[in-house]
């Protein structure tokens, strides 16, 4: 069952300048788990060291944040569209040690 | 890779910066990339929804909420973000990156910053002093995530 991936801009880099890629899986998970099996170099942009979506990073099934959902086990039918979003954040360091 | 402004845009940059004093502004930055450099055509003033501490909590929380609010953290609204990349999309526009300010701190991307970036992506950074914006550079995460490097930023 294939479901789409849309790839954002910054990512593209990784995915062979692909801006959607075609996956086969049951669940978010299982898609995004294919995707970087896939294209190795987007793992470390997506994912921490310890293997958990990085913070910042958001997942939408058509629109919905799968945080609110069933996270990485909610499930995704033929059709369904993956977005990868992220969180645009930042501020300056508390302590002000700036790199 | 460069960022290239247009005079105006610019201003409307700084001046978003300097009417959200002491608290920190947010916005993305629409145009055309080709591979040598970025040309803004639009910037999108964004709240910052650091103002909604509940909100931003739940989808980004900070470590120490007592000691990280909208005067040293923005977040900008996913729902928002979706939005202008969608509308963008559409208009045959990028999103080319983000600014934020530094309310009396360096224009200088934070180890916060450079944990939340994706590369690629231009992180236009303001120094406000007194609500009056000073010095505005640009930032590129390196693709090992380790560094940011700083790119030129230019008017046309």
């Amino acid at each position: 069952m294939a479901v789409k991936v849309v790839i954002p801009t910054p990512l593209r880099q990784y995915t062979g300048k692909k801006d959607s890629v075609e996956i086969d899986a049951r669940t978010v998970g299982e898609a995004l788990a294919g995707l970087t099996s896939q294209f190795g170099d987007l793992r470390k942009h997506l994912f921490n060291e310890e293997g958990n979506l990085r913070s910042f990073v958001n997942v939408y099934v058509n629109d919905e944040d799968i945080r609110f959902l069933q996270k990485s086990q909610t499930p995704v039918n033929e059709n369904d569209v993956i977005s990868i979003v992220p969180s645009i954040a930042g501020g300056f360091s508390i302590r002000c040690i700036c790199t | 890779m460069a960022i290239n402004f247009r005079p105006e845009e610019l201003e409307n940059v700084r001046a978003h910066a300097a009417r959200d004093y002491p608290s920190e502004c947010c916005g993305i930055l629409l145009g055309h990339a080709d591979g040598e450099s970025k040309e803004v055509s639009e910037v999108v003033p964004l709240r910052n929804l650091r103002h909604d501490p509940g909100r931003a909590q739940e989808l980004l929380p900070v470590e120490d909420p007592s000691r990280e609010s909208e005067r040293n953290r923005f977040l900008i609204d996913p729902q928002d973000q979706l939005r202008v990349e969608k509308d963008s999309r559409q208009r045959g526009l990028d999103v080319l990156g983000y600014y934020h300010s530094h309310p009396d701190h360096p224009a200088r991307p934070s180890n916060y910053d450079r944990e939340h970036a994706w590369p690629w992506y231009s992180y236009v950074i303001l120094s406000v002093e007194r609500a009056e914006a000073k010095d505005v550079t640009s930032w590129v995460l390196s693709n090992d995530r380790s560094r940011f490097e700083q790119e030129d930023l230019k008017m046309r």
